[in-house]
């Protein structure tokens, strides 16, 4: 019983270790005494272990159903399948914020252990500023969403959680798309850091890029995860919904897009390195943002678990403290970072710059989306929603130039590129991505100049990077197998960014499929009934109760029949009751053929035996996510490039000298 | 060109760029954002045929009508003032009499409200804000106490 004392004990100490992080390491590097800085690598783990630990206690509660913690009451149940009883640690805004924190210092301590061959001071600085960042959310934590708060007396049952939140979608969510938003703090405290040392060169990118990718690749698993599960789980068959909350994840994710693309330039040419220093401070200000929209209860979402304005006012001082400060930081400091080298307009600088220029635009009409409302009823009073139609015309346009470019770029030499001669190389991609233009425009009769466009883009964004790595590999012009050695001999950087970019061409292929050629019927049918969904079928088989552990429901059966009258397989949606809570839910029904699905949602049963239906026919829909993965991959194999590699530059320098023993 | 001509021809495309994203965003959110409406503030409002609003309240009980397959109508109302809206498809599971819901669509020049969405709730104990507010102020609908929901 008392662990849970001891769990909020150590979240207290927790708090103090940040403050200890934040002015020891700080105080060192400002005298230059080596053993203050040092210090900073161990206080900075021990306040890893003490709110792992904090962490820890909270999920055995949970496990345990120890209902007198008033956390574990108001969002558990004893009934629950112990899988969620474990997620519902998260799947609550106290729990959720410690999650937030458990992260945060994980990464300080990844950056303590895995910094030795960092300057002195400029680890110092870092972890000084992972420790600001640290104390400023514990504070918040324990002073404002403390999970540890006791109910006395301890009732016999608990509340249970919000049935759309137990779901396996949402046991990776959250914590992938904090590993994303939090991961970015790392690139902001080396920024700040850089900021204070008054020193930036190529390695401080070397450094940077490395946690930038990690982040990136983990906030694009965090997204994708979020829109599959809105997906499936909402019933509405929409895989994004332009709502402030999935905008809230967005904006880092693009910023820090461009943050990764900036970082390369800086690493190999040491130009626009004010630029990459304000995009890593932007970047985390934007996840800082997110958690603000989120976790505040300014809007009303599946995320605004509970309104509290304290809460709201606290993150809002903690997103003014360090967009504030890092900003003015930045002002100060950002004249005596020295400028990089020159380059033509026309190379991989050049193409770079451009990727920065339309993704920060693109950022800049999300962020006006998601806040202009806000703003607005702030002022006026008057109420407005902005939706899809405003973003299709703002975003839409500013990334489809964008997209149009991406391959050329990573063909491109540095400093001063051919534009002639990658035109040329790309010459095939380019024939078929016309050719599927055409073939669109011809064979699909409902298809319109948007999805041809749309699929002779996706088309050329796919075999783009596939023609890159084809010609790096000399594939064709050299016998299979040698091609095959060069291919995997590649730097692994080459072959993540085509991996990265292909991901990007399948998720757009993916959205322009479902959103030009899905078909959707919505109907009341009767069992024994068949409904045509596109050249398929579908036959309704009936219904069947099922007792689930803490929920009942009312199946309903169907069969789906393809083109050729075979039974291609069966798919089950269902009504919910959550006994708990008595709150009905839609459990939609999704058969996967190839990459494509058929999605069933059931409505509400009529009087004569029917019940409404709504079926989509959804091609290639799974790219969408597929595309995401893909990325992710990019963005691991560009990880383990050996530049990137941490401690690889001392390791190389010992190998060289060990090489040079050998040979005198 | 000189270096010179050539670094302003650069800048120059990147603020036409800039500028033009700027002048679509304006031009967005006047053409494409769809304001909030009770039923009450309907009538003084000056809308123009065809745009989109969105319209919200509370379900007016006995008001629900389920038409032919998946017609359905209903009112909504502020207790004050009620419109009735009409809505084909699937309503969301939490779509009940006496509760909130915002219903996004165009009025009819009949008067009837042509819902294209009629948005879910997540929770059971979740009112959609904008309907909670307009509520609160007119003093019809109290935050229930803390305890008894979240």
């Amino acid at each position: 019983m008392a662990m849970v004392e001891i769990g909020h004990f150590a979240l207290v100490l927790a708090f103090a270790l940040a403050l200890v992080q934040t002015a020891v390491p700080f105080a060192g590097a400002r005298i230059g005494d080596e053993r203050l800085m040092a210090a900073g690598g161990p206080i900075t783990i021990a306040g890893f272990l003490a709110t792992a630990f904090a962490f820890a206690v909270l999920t055995s509660a949970y496990v345990q159903s120890d209902f007198s913690v008033l956390n574990v009451w108001e969002n558990s149940h004893s009934l629950k399948p112990m899988l969620y009883k474990i997620t519902g640690t998260w799947g609550n805004h106290e729990g959720s914020m410690l999650l937030w924190v458990v992260i945060l210092t994980f990464f300080g301590a990844m950056v303590a252990l895995f910094s030795a061959n960092l300057p002195a001071s400029l680890r110092a600085d870092v972890l000084s500023v992972q420790g600001l960042i640290g104390a400023a959310f514990l504070l918040f934590v324990l002073t404002t969403s403390n999970p540890f708060t006791r109910l006395i007396p301890a009732p016999f049952e608990g509340r249970d959680l919000n049935p759309i939140l137990q779901d396996i979608g949402l046991a990776i969510h959250p914590p992938l798309l904090y590993l994303g938003y939090v991961g970015f703090s790392v690139c902001f405290s080396f920024a700040a850091a850089a900021l204070i040392e008054g020193r930036i060169d190529a390695a401080w990118a070397r450094w940077v890029r490395p946690w930038t990718l990690a982040a990136w690749m983990f906030l694009t698993g965090g997204i994708a995860m979020g829109s599959y599960w809105a997906y499936y789980e909402l019933g509405w068959g929409g895989f994004w919904f332009w709502d402030p909350v999935e905008n809230a994840s967005f904006m880092p994710w693009l910023a820090g897009t461009a943050l990764l693309h900036s970082a390369i330039v800086m690493e190999k040419r040491s130009a626009l390195k004010i630029w990459s220093v304000l995009l890593a401070i932007l970047t985390f200000s934007l996840s800082l943002l997110g958690t603000f929209l989120v976790r505040s209860g300014v809007l009303t979402s599946v995320h605004a678990f509970a309104t509290d304005p304290s809460r709201g006012v606290f993150i809002l001082a903690i997103l003014t403290l360090f967009i504030g400060g890092s900003l003015a930081l930045f002002a100060l400091r950002a004249g005596t970072l020295t400028a990089g080298g020159l380059f033509h307009p026309i190379s991989r600088e050049g193409s770079l710059v451009l990727n920065n220029l339309f993704l920060t635009t693109a950022t800049a009409t999300v962020l006006v989306g998601t806040l202009y409302p806000l703003l607005l009823e702030a002022v006026t009073g008057d109420k407005i929603s902005v939706g899809a139609p405003f973003f299709n015309l703002t975003f839409g346009p500013v990334m489809l130039p964008l997209l149009v470019a991406v391959p050329f770029g990573p063909l491109l030499a540095w400093k001063r590129g051919d534009l002639l001669a990658v035109s040329q190389r790309l010459f095939a991609a380019f024939a078929v991505a016309i050719f599927a233009t055409l073939l669109v425009l011809m064979l699909v009769d409902s298809a319109g100049a948007f999805a041809a466009a749309g699929v002779g883009l996706s088309a050329w964004l796919i075999l783009g990077p596939l023609t890159d790595l084809a010609m790096k590999a000399a594939v064709g012009s050299v016998p299979v197998a040698v091609s095959l050695r060069r291919l995997i001999g590649l730097p692994r950087s080459i072959i993540g960014t085509a991996l990265g970019h292909l991901g990007l061409g399948l998720t757009t292929l993916g959205i322009v499929c479902t959103l030009a050629f899905q078909v959707e019927h919505i109907t009341v049918m009767k069992p024994g009934e068949t409904t045509d969904i596109g050249s398929r079928q579908i036959r309704f088989e009936g219904f069947s109760p099922v007792q689930g552990p803490n929920f009942t429901e009312t199946r309903a059966l169907f069969t789906a029949i393809a083109a050729d009258r075979s039974e291609s397989g069966r798919v089950s949606a269902a009504k919910r009751v959550y006994t708990a809570r008595q709150m009905p839910t839609t459990e939609a029904g999704i058969l996967t053929l190839g990459l494509s699905q058929l999605y069933v949602s059931l409505g509400d049963p009529t009087d004569d035996g029917g019940i409404v239906v709504r079926i989509w026919w959804k091609p290639l829909v799974t790219l969408i996510w597929l595309g995401a993965l893909v990325m992710m991959a990019g963005a691991g194999v560009s990880l383990t490039d050996r530049r990137l590699r941490v401690g690889a530059p001392s390791r190389r320098s010992r190998a060289g000298k060990a090489n040079a023993e050998v040979s005198a | 060109m000189t270096r010179k001509q050539k670094r302003l021809a650069v800048i120059g495309g990147a603020l036409v760029f800039l500028g033009a994203a700027t002048a679509l965003t304006f031009y967005a959110l006047g053409q494409k954002a769809s304001y909030f409406f009770m039923p009450a503030d309907l009538q003084a409002a000056s809308l123009s045929p065809g745009q989109r609003i969105r319209l919200g309240g509370l379900v007016e009980p006995g008001s629900i009508r389920r038409g032919q397959g998946t017609q359905v109508s209903f009112a909504v109302t502020d207790t004050d003032k009620s419109v009735p809206v009409t809505y084909t498809g699937i309503l969301p599971d939490l779509f009940r009499e006496g509760q909130g819901v915002i219903t996004e669509g165009t009025l009819g020049a009949d008067g009837v409200f042509e819902a294209d969405s009629v948005l879910a709730k997540h929770d059971e104990t979740y009112m959609p804000k904008e309907v909670a507010d307009s509520l609160k102020e007119k003093g019809i609908w109290q935050e229930e106490t803390p305890g008894s929901g979240s």
